[in-house]
Parts: C-alpha cells; sequence; structure tokens
C-alpha cells in the first residue's frame, strides 16, 4: 500500500510530457448545413456569404469555407439608419452607438412632401424598407407599409422624390441606373415605378401586376431587379403564390423577358441574394447566379448557364435531407476505391461537371493542406439510403448516395407519381433542392452500415432485420438478388413478434445504376431492427445480430453458417418492435395529454384578473418562504443490481471477426465474437476453407461455426465493443490489411488477449485461456457510463513516428476518456458533448486516428480531434484591400475583439480548444434574443421586412432591433473595418 | 482466584427439576424427528478465573463433566445483562469468563436440537423470558419462530465496517448481495444539507436514501433508513456527482457494495471508548480520536474479488469462474487500482469534506500524511444541528 502510495505522487513527468504529444481536444469544424438559419448575407466584393442561426451563431463560408464571429461584422460601421416601427428613421452612429437625434427623420417630415388628398389622415405605417443607392450614397429609399415610397436625400435633409403607392408595401428595390424602383406587396403584386425628376409625386407605377393572378395571392416577400448587358432585366421575387391553390408552397419564381420559372423548395425559405456586379461604375448588374437560403438547405442557380441549372455545393450539404439514422466512418481510402466511389457519384448526378466549377461564392483563400489521407464517412438514413462523404478535409463533400430502397416493395410508391402527373402547366414549378424528410417507409431506415475498404464490398442493415451484402460495380446491370432469411428464435417456445412485418424483396432481375449494387438479402426473422453487424471480406462471411439473437452467413456460397438466440426466457419487450404501434400510440398520446394539461395551466394564467393576480403574487411568496427540498415529487433512483431478465438483455451490441486463439494456445483461426445487452460474450471458433493460393475465392466448401467460450460478465452491463490484441497489444489489423502489405502484419506468435468494453468497464482476458488480465471499472469509479469507444491510434506531434493505440470513449455524460491498451490506464479525458444532448452522445462516431463526429443538430456535423497531431481544422485567409481612405478601422475599439485576440491580423486562432461556443458565447452577448438582432430577415413571415441582399451582415448592433442597413453602408463598414492601418489586412480564420 | 461455572445441559420438551434455577434456559426446537431425548442435567464445577485456558480445553472439560464426549453441543452463557450468548472461540469464552458475577452459567444443547434464534440480545427483556419459553413447550405453537443457522454457517449479509477510521457521525455499511435473492432494496434521491465552510453556512447539494423496500437487503440489516445522506460509495465520495452518477455507481458496485451514510438518526451511533474494537478487527489506536475522522478509500481484497466472477463456459459445456490472472497480471490490476483511488483524492475527495487523511483499513500511521481539519461537519438532523 505504501509503495502505491508513493508512486502516485507525482504523475511520471516523461508520461505526462507524452501525454501532450499525443493527445489533445479540439472541436475542429461543423460540417453540414447551418440548423435553423434566420439570415443570410452576401458580401459582392469579399465574395462570401453569411448565414445568421437562430442560436445566434453567424457563419461566413465562402469557397474556402470561412467562418468569422459576428465580432467583426459588428466592429465597424459609419451611421446605420434605422427604420421602425413607428415610420420614424433613426440615424446611430455604430462606433459609438450614438442616436444622431438632429437626423431623426419623422413620419411627419415626410408626410409634409406628400399631397394633402393621399394623407388623409391616415399614418404611413412602419417602414418596411430602406434602400440605398449604389452609385448614390447620398440617397436613401425608404418604403412605408402604407405603400409610399419616398427618396431622401440625406445630404441635403431633404425629400428628393415621393412615389404614392397605395398597395401595402413588402419590398423594395432599386434599379442599378435609377431609372426604376420595383416594390411588392401584400396582395401578391409588383409594381415598377419610373424615376421621373421632376418634383411633384409620381401617382401611378408604370406596370402594376399580379403575376400569378387572377385569383387572391400571398403577398411577394421580397422581389429583386436585375438588368443584363444583353439585354432585359430579371425579376426575382419569393412568395405570390395563388393562395386557394398553392399557398403551401415556398417558391421563388425568377422571371426574365418571357421566361418564368417558379422554383418549388420543399422548405421554408429565408431569404435569397444574386451574385452580380456590384461596382458602382459598371452600367449593368449582369447576374451570374441566384442564391437561396431555405430553412434546410443552401441552393444556388447558374443564371448564366440556359435553363438556369442547380449548382452542387461544395459545403454546407443538407445532412439531414434524409433523417441520419447511422453513420460510420472509414479511414486511408485507397486511391483506387475512391476514384470508382467518386466516378460512381458522378454518373447519378445529372450536372454537368463544368457547373461545379461554378460555384459563384468565390472569396478567400483556403490555407488547408491537402489532407494526407482519404477519409470516407458514411452516414445512413431514414429513407433506406447511404451517403458517401468526403470527410478528408474541412468541406464534408457528397460524393455518392447509394439507396437500398429499390429492391423492396413499399407501399407509398404509386402516391408519388400521380401526385406528379396531377400537377398543371401552370405555375411552371420545378423541383429544386434536395431536402425531402419524408420516408416512404420506415422499416427502410439504415440502422447499420460496414464497408471492407479493399474489396469495395459492404453491408447495409436496416429497421426491418434487412441485411444487405453489396459490391461496387462500374457499370450498371440488371441482376436478381439472392434472399434467404434466418430465424434467430430458433424454435423458442412462446414468443410472438408484434412488431412491423419484414419487407417484401421484388422478384426477379432488377437494373442497377453503376455504384453499390445488391448481391444478396439477408432477412432476419423476427424483423426486428438490426443492431450489430460486422462484415469480413476475406472469409465472405457476414454476421449480424437483433434484440433476438444473432446469425452468421456465407455470402459466397448463399447459405446461413450459424443462427443463435440470445433471449432470456422472461423477455416480453424484446417482441415489440421498435415501431410498435401500441407503445408509440400510448407515448404519444401520453404527451399531447402532458400538453393539453399544461395549455391549460398557462391559459388560465392569461385570463386572471387584477384579484387573481394578486392572490397569485401570494401564493408565489408563499412558496418562496417555504423550503425547497419539500418538492412534490422527488426524483427516486432504484438501486438494484442488472439481473439476467431485464428487458432487451438479449439484444446483440456487437460483433467482431478475428483470427485469434480460441481453442488452444497454439493454433489460431478465424473467430467470431458476439456481446449482449446483459454482459454475455459468445466466441466461436470457424472453420472457414482457406483460399486456394492466388486466387481470390475460397473453395466451395461450408463454413463451420463451433461455440468455443461463453463469457457471463457478472456486472451483467450490456457489451459495447470486443477486440482481440496481438501479441504485441495491438489490436488486429483489418481484413486484407495484412496480407496486402498494408498494415504491419500482427504478432501471430500468441499471448492474444481479448478487450471486452462494456457499459461499465472494460476488461482484457488472456486467450485461449479467457483470464482477467487488466480492467478498469469506469462506473464503480466515476459514475457515468460507456457509450461508444473505438482503438485509435494516437501519433505524437514531436516524433514522426511515434504512435500509441488507445481506446477512446464516449460516455453517457458526453465526456471523452482516453486509456491505455492493453494496460488500461486512464490517459486524458475531455468534455466534449452536453450531457443532456443525447442524440449528440448517440451519433458519435470515431476514426481510427483519434477524432471523431458527432450530430449538433439534425443536420450539422461537430468534427473533434483527440489527437495532437491529426487535426483537420479550417485553415484560410481572406484578403481585405481597398484604395479608399477610410476613417480609422475600428478593429481596436471593439473589445470583443482585441479580447478574442491582440493581434492586427485579425486571426481567430484556436488557441482555446473550442471555438464554437465562443462563436455561440458572442452571439449571445447581446441582449436582445439572436433573432431579433440578426434582423428579421425571414421573409416568409408576414411581419418581415425587407432586406437588402447586399447586406453584409451589420448584425450585431447591441441596442438595436429592427435595424436594415443599406448595401452601401454594409460595404463601406467592411472597408472600415478593414482599413487597418496597412493597405492590405489578412483576416485568418484558422 | 476460582470462578464458578454452572452448566446446563438443556432438554426441549420436558420441563425439568431445575426450574427454581430461574435461569435463562436454552429453547429447543421442538423437533419430531429428534428420536434421542437429550435429557437435562445440571453440573456445577469450578474454572481458573485468571486462566481460563483455550475454548477447546474449556469445551472438553464440558463433555466430560456432562459425560457426552462425542456429541456436538452448543455452547452458550448468561452475560451480565441476562442475554445468552455463544462461546465458541477463545475470545468470546475468555469475555464469559471475565463477566462472571460470580457465577457463570452455561447453557449446552445438541447441535442438531439448537434454537439459534435464542441467541442474540435481549434475551431476558424480552416478555417471556425464554426459560419460560423452554418450559411451557406449547408456547411455540403460536408463535413460530423463525430458524436461522448459527454465525458460523452464515454468509454476510451486510457490517457495519472501518467503526475506527470513521467519525462517529459516519456509518460505512458493507452490503453483500452475491447470491442472495433479495433485492438490494433501496433508493436514493437528491437533497441537501448545511455545512460549515470558510464562507459560512452552506446549503450543498447531497444524495440521500429516500425509500426502502420492505423486505428488502437494505431495510433488513436496520443499517440504512430513509434520509441517511449517502457521503460515499466504495470509496468514492460522492459530492459533485449527479443522483444518475451515483445510481450508475451502486449499481456498478452492487455486488459488493459500501456505503458511507450520514444517518439522519445520529442517536444510534457507535460511540468509540477507548477499549473499542471496529468491526473491521483493524482498530488503530489513533489519538485523534475526538477530532472528526477522514476517510479513505479503502481497497479490501474483497473489493478486488467481487466481480472477478466473470463466467466462462469452455467448450465442453462446464461453467467456470474466471481465474484470476497469472501473478504479474495481478499486480498490474492493482496498480490501475491505486492510480484511480488517487485520481479521486485529486477530484477534492478529501478536501471538499475538510478531513484529514486517515489510514485505510491495514495501513500504519507513518505513510499518511495529515491535513489539519479545516473545516468541521455540520449535519442537518430535523431541527437540532450536530457538529
Amino acid at each position: 500500500m505504501m509503495k502505491f502510495r508513493f508512486r502516485r505522487q507525482g504523475a511520471d513527468p516523461q508520461r505526462e510530457k507524452l501525454k501532450q504529444e499525443l493527445f489533445a481536444f479540439n472541436k475542429t469544424v461543423e460540417h453540414g448545413f447551418p440548423n435553423q438559419p434566420s439570415a443570410l448575407a452576401f458580401d459582392p466584393e469579399l465574395r462570401i456569404m453569411a448565414i445568421g442561426t437562430r442560436s445566434g451563431a453567424v457563419k461566413i463560408t465562402s469557397s474556402s469555407l470561412t467562418r468569422v464571429t459576428v465580432v467583426l461584422l459588428l466592429a465597424a460601421g459609419d451611421i446605420a439608419a434605422l427604420g421602425t416601427e413607428g415610420g420614424s428613421i433613426y440615424f446611430l452612429d455604430v462606433t459609438t452607438l450614438a442616436l444622431l437625434e438632429r437626423q431623426t427623420l419623422s413620419p411627419d417630415e415626410i408626410l409634409r412632401s406628400v399631397p394633402d388628398d393621399y394623407r388623409c389622415g391616415k399614418a404611413l405605417g412602419p417602414v418596411e424598407s430602406l434602400q440605398g443607392h449604389l452609385r448614390d450614397p447620398t440617397k436613401i429609399l425608404i418604403g412605408y407599409s402604407r405603400g409610399l415610397l419616398v427618396i431622401w436625400n440625406q445630404a441635403a435633409q431633404c425629400v428628393d422624390h415621393v412615389f404614392l403607392g397605395n398597395q401595402q408595401l413588402e419590398s423594395l428595390c432599386w434599379g442599378r441606373n435609377s431609372g426604376t424602383i420595383i416594390s411588392s406587396h401584400s396582395d401578391g403584386s409588383y409594381a415598377i415605378w419610373p424615376m421621373n425628376t421632376g418634383s411633384s409625386p409620381t401617382l401611378q407605377p408604370s406596370v402594376a401586376t399580379v403575376p400569378y393572378g387572377p385569383f387572391p395571392c400571398k403577398a411577394i416577400n421580397k422581389i429583386l431587379w436585375r438588368n443584363c448587358e444583353s439585354g432585359g432585366h430579371f425579376i426575382i421575387f419569393s412568395g405570390g403564390m395563388p393562395r386557394a391553390s398553392y399557398g403551401d408552397r415556398h417558391c421563388v419564381s425568377v422571371l426574365r423577358a418571357e421566361t418564368l420559372v417558379t422554383l418549388d423548395f420543399t422548405s421554408r425559405i429565408i431569404d435569397f441574394f444574386t451574385v452580380h456586379s456590384t461596382r458602382p461604375e459598371d452600367e449593368f448588374d449582369d447576374p451570374q447566379a441566384l442564391a437561396v437560403l431555405l430553412e434546410e438547405e443552401l441552393v444556388v442557380l447558374d443564371l448564366q448557364t440556359p435553363g438556369w441549372p442547380s449548382v452542387p455545393a461544395p459545403y454546407l450539404a443538407p445532412l439531414h435531407s434524409s433523417a441520419i439514422t447511422c453513420s460510420a466512418h472509414v479511414a486511408n481510402v485507397p486511391a483506387k476505391l475512391w476514384a470508382r466511389i467518386v466516378s460512381a457519384g458522378e454518373q447519378q448526378s445529372p450536372q454537368p461537371i463544368s457547373s461545379a466549377s461554378n460555384w459563384p461564392i468565390t472569396g478567400g483563400r483556403n490555407l488547408a493542406q491537402e489532407p494526407s489521407q482519404r477519409g470516407l464517412l458514411l452516414t445512413g438514413h431514414e429513407d433506406g439510403t447511404v451517403r458517401f462523404w468526403d470527410a478528408s478535409g474541412v468541406a464534408l463533400r457528397p460524393l455518392y448516395k447509394l439507396s437500398t430502397a429499390g429492391l423492396f416493395q413499399t407501399d407509398c410508391e404509386h402516391a408519388d407519381s400521380l401526385a406528379q402527373a396531377a400537377e398543371d402547366d401552370w405555375p411552371p414549378f420545378r423541383k429544386v433542392g434536395c431536402f425531402d424528410p419524408y420516408s416512404d417507409d420506415p422499416r427502410l431506415g439504415v440502422q447499420k452500415v460496414a464497408l471492407c475498404k479493399y474489396t469495395a464490398q459492404m453491408v447495409v442493415a436496416g429497421t426491418a432485420g434487412q441485411v444487405l451484402v453489396l459490391e461496387l460495380n462500374d457499370v450498371p446491370t440488371e441482376q436478381a438478388v439472392s434472399v434467404a432469411s434466418v430465424d434467430l428464435l430458433q424454435d423458442r417456445e412462446g414468443f410472438t413478434w408484434k412488431g412491423h412485418e419484414r419487407l417484401s424483396p421484388r422478384a426477379g432481375p432488377l437494373p442497377w445504376p453503376a455504384g453499390f449494387q445488391p448481391r444478396v438479402l439477408v432477412q432476419c426473422l423476427p424483423p426486428a431492427a438490426v443492431t450489430a453487424v460486422t462484415l469480413h471480406a476475406e472469409w465472405s462471411l457476414v454476421a449480424f445480430g437483433t434484440s433476438h439473437g444473432f446469425g452468421l452467413f456465407d455470402y459466397q456460397r448463399k447459405s446461413p453458417v450459424l443462427a443463435r438466440c440470445t433471449l432470456h426466457p422472461n423477455d416480453s419487450l424484446a417482441m415489440e418492435g421498435p415501431l410498435s404501434r401500441v407503445k408509440s400510440l400510448k407515448k404519444s398520446l401520453r404527451q399531447s395529454f402532458r400538453r393539453i394539461r399544461k395549455s391549460r395551466v398557462s391559459g388560465k394564467k392569461r385570463i386572471a384578473n387584477a384579484n387573481s393576480k394578486l392572490q397569485e403574487a401570494n401564493a408565489q411568496l408563499a412558496e418562496q418562504a417555504c423550503p425547497h427540498d419539500i418538492e412534490m415529487t422527488p426524483v427516486q433512483r432504484r438501486i438494484e443490481p442488472r439481473s439476467a431478465d431485464d428487458s432487451l438483455s438479449g439484444v446483440v451490441r456487437c460483433l467482431y471477426f478475428a483470427d485469434t486463439f480460441l481453442r488452444d494456445a497454439a493454433h489460431h483461426g478465424p473467430t467470431m465474437w458476439a456481446g449482449t445487452n446483459s454482459g454475455s460474450v459468445f466466441a466461436y471458433a470457424l472453420e472457414v476453407p482457406a483460399a486456394v493460393a492466388g486466387g481470390e475465392k475460397r473453395p466451395e466448401r461450408a463454413v463451420e461455426a463451433v461455440l468455443g467460450k461463453e463469457v457471463q460478465l457478472m456486472h451483467r452491463a450490456p457489451v459495447v465493443a470486443i477486440a482481440v490484441l496481438d501479441g504485441r497489444g495491438r489490436p488486429l489489423p483489418e481484413p486484407y490489411e495484412a496480407s496486402r502489405d498494408l498494415a504491419q502484419a500482427p504478432d501471430m506468435q500468441g499471448g492474444h488477449a481479448v478487450l471486452i468494453a462494456s457499459e461499465e468497464q472494460f476488461k482484457v482476458f488472456t486467450l485461449p485461456k479467457v483470464s482477467a488480465k487488466t480492467k478498469f471499472k469506469l462506473t464503480a469509479h466515476e459514475g457515468c457510463r460507456v457509450r461508444k469507444v473505438a482503438l485509435a491510434t494516437f501519433a505524437s506531434v514531436a516524433c514522426e513516428d511515434y504512435a500509441e493505440t488507445c481506446l477512446a470513449c464516449l460516455t453517457n455524460l458526453g465526456d471523452v476518456h482516453v486509456f491505455s491498451v492493453p494496460g488500461l490506464r486512464p490517459q486524458v479525458h475531455y468534455s466534449c458533448i452536453r450531457k443532456e444532448d443525447i442524440s449528440g452522445i448517440a451519433s458519435c462516431v470515431f476514426t481510427r486516428h483519434g477524432q471523431g463526429f458527432y450530430l449538433i443538430s439534425p443536420s450539422e456535423f461537430e468534427r473533434f480531434s483527440l489527437s495532437a497531431r491529426n487535426i483537420t481544422e479550417p485553415l484560410c485567409s481572406l484578403d481585405i484591400s481597398w484604395p479608399r481612405d477610410a476613417t480609422r478601422a475600428r478593429v481596436q475599439e471593439s473589445p470583443k475583439l482585441s479580447q478574442a485576440n491582440g493581434n492586427p491580423s485579425i486571426i481567430l486562432a484556436p488557441q482555446s480548444c473550442d471555438r464554437s461556443p465562443d462563436l455561440a458565447h458572442k452571439g449571445a452577448d447581446t441582449p436582445e434574443p439572436p433573432e431579433s438582432t440578426l434582423s428579421p430577415m425571414s421573409i416568409d413571415s408576414a411581419t418581415s421586412a425587407d432586406t437588402t441582399l447586399d447586406t453584409t451582415g451589420d448584425v450585431t448592433v447591441e441596442d438595436v432591433k429592427d435595424f436594415l442597413g443599406s448595401s452601401e453602408e454594409s460595404e463601406r463598414n467592411l472597408r472600415n473595418l478593414t482599413e487597418d492601418e496597412a493597405h492590405t489586412c489578412t483576416i485568418l480564420i484558422k | 482466584m476460582q470462578g464458578l461455572a454452572e452448566s446446563l445441559r438443556a432438554a426441549p420438551v420436558r420441563p425439568a427439576p431445575w426450574e427454581r434455577a430461574g435461569l435463562p434456559l436454552l429453547e429447543g426446537v421442538p423437533s419430531e424427528t429428534s428420536e434421542e431425548h437429550f435429557g437435562a442435567e445440571f453440573r456445577r464445577f469450578s474454572l481458573e478465573r485468571s486462566k481460563p485456558g483455550r475454548f477447546e480445553e474449556f469445551y472438553g472439560l464440558l463433555q466430560h463433566v456432562h459425560k457426552i464426549p462425542n456429541v456436538d453441543v452448543l455452547v452458550g452463557y448468561a452475560d451480565i445483562h441476562g442475554d445468552l450468548l455463544p462461546i465458541n472461540n477463545d475470545d468470546n469464552y475468555h469475555k464469559a469468563v471475565s463477566t462472571a458475577n460470580p457465577l457463570l452459567r452455561i447453557f449446552i444443547q445438541k447441535k442438531e436440537e439448537a434454537d439459534y434464534s435464542a441467541f442474540g440480545t435481549d434475551t431476558l427483556i424480552k416478555k417471556k423470558n425464554v426459560l419460560t419459553n423452554v418450559l411451557r413447550p406449547d408456547n411455540h405453537r403460536k408463535k413460530p419462530h423463525i430458524v436461522i443457522s448459527m454465525p458460523q454457517d452464515f454468509r454476510p449479509v451486510s457490517s457495519i465496517i472501518d467503526v475506527d477510521i470513521l467519525p462517529e457521525t459516519h456509518r460505512r455499511v458493507r452490503l453483500y448481495k452475491y447470491g442472495t435473492e433479495k433485492p438490494l432494496g433501496f433508493y436514493i434521491r437528491d437533497g441537501s444539507s448545511v455545512r460549515v465552510t470558510p464562507h459560512g453556512l452552506e446549503k450543498v447539494p447531497g444524495i440521500f436514501i429516500s425509500r426502502l423496500v420492505p423486505g428488502g437487503l437494505a431495510q433488513s440489516t436496520g443499517l440504512l433508513a430513509v434520509n441517511d445522506e449517502v457521503l460515499e460509495v466504495n470509496g468514492i465520495e460522492v459530492s459533485g456527482k449527479s443522483l444518475d452518477q451515483v445510481t450508475d455507481m451502486m449499481i456498478a458496485n452492487s455486488r459488493n457494495l459500501i456505503i458511507t451514510v450520514r444517518p439522519a438518526n445520529q442517536r444510534n451511533n457507535v460511540v468509540r471508548n477507548s477499549r473499542t474494537s471496529g468491526s473491521s478487527g483493524q482498530s488503530t489506536d489513533n489519538s485523534l480520536l475526538g477530532c472528526p475522522q477522514p476517510m479513505e478509500p479503502s481497497f479490501e481484497p474483497e473489493d478486488e474479488d467481487s466481480d472477478e466472477d466473470d463466467v466462462v463456459i469452455e467448450d465442453n459445456g462446464v461453467p467456470q469462474q474466471i481465474p484470476k490472472a497469472v501473478p504479474e497480471a495481478e499486480s498490474l490490476e492493482s496498480l490501475t487500482q491505486i492510480e484511480l483511488s488517487f485520481e479521486s483524492g485529486q477530484n477534492g475527495l478529501i478536501p471538499s469534506r475538510g478531513l484529514s487523511l486517515a489510514p485505510a483499513a491495514g495501513g500504519t500511521d507513518s505513510e499518511f500524511e495529515t491535513r489539519a481539519p479545516v473545516q468541521k461537519l455540520l449535519e442537518e438532523d430535523g431541527t437540532i444541528i450536530t457538529l
């Protein structure tokens, strides 16, 4: 005892140093599409785009995926003009946040320039739109809700011109050459006003039309006017759809001359802008592209290519186009497989390759190095698709989409095509975007995915017990898929499956596009969701497990090898499928009752009169007076050991293949391991006929499986992972890895050990005699449970070829721990995910090199790194230089910025390991709720004001609520900001 | 000095002539199967009080005196309170002799017929004393007694441990779940207790026992009660941990659960005299006895063993316990263990309580650094606040 005490006095300083060289925690990138976007801005000079979200974060992206915080945008700006609900316009010196009171423009002042008969005692209403002029910064176009348009000369402090509109105004746009103003209205009409220089008010617009009339239409929330050198102009607007027939559509209409396209989106439109020339000296706008930010995705159309095709986005991919149900990471993908997947993806996408290079948002430079290896992220989705993402770098790029739905007959197929046919030619709808959250059949959902990167074979397993073995083929084929079913109940008496039916596969040869094509379909019976799957391409074996048991299938001979029931006799819950109607109905009923109850309570509060308010206040006082301990129903937890008959104890949690010593210490051979929810581990010795030398395929002889060992962990915690370590304590390589010289051959001299990770502890047992060697009881000591584990290689930053294999583990508290292997000594731990974020924790996937991904929203993966060396993070620069005098930059004056760094070049450096909370924090600094500070840009809502597309934010002016800046101003702001002593300044966002 | 011993060989079924002796008798279990009547005999003999000798010798003496050389018997004596206590080893034999005042009354019972329930406390305080039960056997029919086995046959179910190193206000209870069919049978909840800190009285969150399941292990031990504050679980302090974490810790340790509580009822605390020996049997002569004593995770061998019992069924189908690994592996294991306890100490295990480090079971004073008590423990017991 004494000895140990002394030993643990001081940690070994050498080891501590080594740890620092191996481990470091960083949250590096957010992949995917921002959750709940609420605002959009584009800077035409820098060619960068900013997206504001409801969480208060502003994400700035360009082709190099830059991310700048709110602070940058806030830090500069001369004067902000603030239109208000009362109709007044205030001018604010943004640097001092002082109101320039003398300049305040009240509606009364405007009304003086308006003829009496227009006035007729009515107020002008709120200011709906404020627009600066590209060429003449002194002029501001003001639009009032009632319909009045005014050109205000800020320099002369006088009204230049008024347009006596009478339709309730939604949005305004100023034509480039000052010749026209276009206004959109709440009745679905837009009007074009000629600009005559005369001082008399313009009474009528030159054109006033309801594009989707004659029946009542919804408001046109936003409208743009863009002229072209080739003649004509674009009118682009959102909304305005016929109220009765298409009032529920999310549409943006693009009109040029006689061509009208009604872009039909699947989610709400937040905002849109065009990428066009903004140089004041240019005669024409010449829009290149239209970018539409929707609630769930970003769609960009190429306006210069006939047909206005959409341009695939190099980032901001809507990961959640169908809900993500599982994910897997494949590291070090061989170049050959990579190219084949990319090619399969290109054949899938209807886009001409040229438009890939047409991405119009081109600002900034990507300084990140080319990724040293190719990483593939596979996401399984609710609709039965598996999407392949290039996760090598900062931008998560879609590569290829595999759909398994085509193999099965589902109920909803005909409905779709009927709906398509019934649609009229008018309006000329065009479906755009890929967000489609509606799954035809929940049974198609993908539960588990495994890919062999050397043979390009993969297994996809789903909600209805389907296990699909697929193989990559570069050409389309037409072929039948062989179907087999495996009964996992194994004649257990007394069990009836109450869940869903299994999927019925289509019969006969089916056409398959180039890509992964199904070879074999194994259906588990009962058709419960597959909970574990593993593939061994070298042995042509696939193992799968459900809540009832596990099976082993030889997909070369297309014959089942083994089925084992893991059910405990008392387990009744296992009989209800995850989609059990009984259960979900009960749950939803409960929830809706709860909701009703809640609303009743709040309803009562609302109608409270003064008297009852007094009572309420008294009651509250009384409540405060009494001690807090006396809670009505204190939360209690029962303390009982896990027992064998706990529900769902038979769920198979993990499956694993290994070439190791199971029978005796002299002979190693193929083995399969299965771990269950109740702490049982089954180990089978497999008899796999050896492949003929040189031949890929093994002879046609049956594979045999013999149960070798059965381990019951006394603590009965679910077995999360199993891995065999070789004689040197390193995990065995993947199939083919060693035989193809892609990994160091394992030590097969014996001395193997098996690492069994349960939810409560890690244990290493010797093999073939299973005896406990080392262990770490995580739950007993920390009170946390294991959620995900992975063996990962950590390379040292200090030494080129020093690396350690460690066990990375994510707990139910959202902490990540790293343990040495096989010693199982704790190395480091970091808090990674909020413990309340259950879906985040459940979605976490580790890579082989010490990184990881987890969902921070349905549409975004956070990427983190545990390795000090292997970090994938954005590193890019934004060069800003304007030959223009400007007031001294206010960079230094901004306390937030100087806090972030004291450097003249703005580097949001990752000194602190965690940048995203930092960002959120800055957003949250503002006193108002983030939605309001980010300006109400959601143009679908009737109350929202118009926004200038080019507005580069000016986003968080802290004291301001309804702030809408003009494009000129925002540009100026940016210039001011960046004119920091030198002409050129680099914003380095690492 | 010579002591006197009276020994009684009790017959369960019939009233004996020495009823007038008025001595507590063993209560025999009426047994239909006992064919041989053991009869009742009374002997009186003397013992050397200063040199009582060994229990074996005494046992032999009794067999000799009663002329029952080959009969297994249970030996009991009546202590000064009238309680019937067993004599089955040197210690309690010596204790028995030393308490003889002046007479040591010894009761001998045939093992097969023995009524073990009579052993224990309060034997005489019961309304009907044991003797009357023995003498009027018809009483039994009305009140059937639970038959329990002798101490040596007991599997431990619970114990109070580390009495000598814990402050008197704390209790460390060990619950042995293994093999018992009874549920552990308790619930815990969040709550708050009051402490003295450098900033004055402070309410701090704590974990409390909220409910005992009737008939469960926890209740049957009588060592845990509702509203007891849980301070440690198997040597790991729970302060700063959530209810769910503590739940998980307890479940993870449920086969051999050691919980340190501050009982809500502080009136039944073990009061330490100068010569009290802890039930852990590792009494340390500690001069700091008056001060609240520190707690240190004590890693007793059982801690390690408790869950080494993973069962492996080899291919021959015979289940076997997983053996402990080779010695070198074991030392590795303990290393892991030690590193851990260090970490938990780092996590504010000791300082947060403001207690000084003290010897763990089996330790010697020299290896512990002692920190001065920074804060005293204050605790809320209903309306009374006790320091």
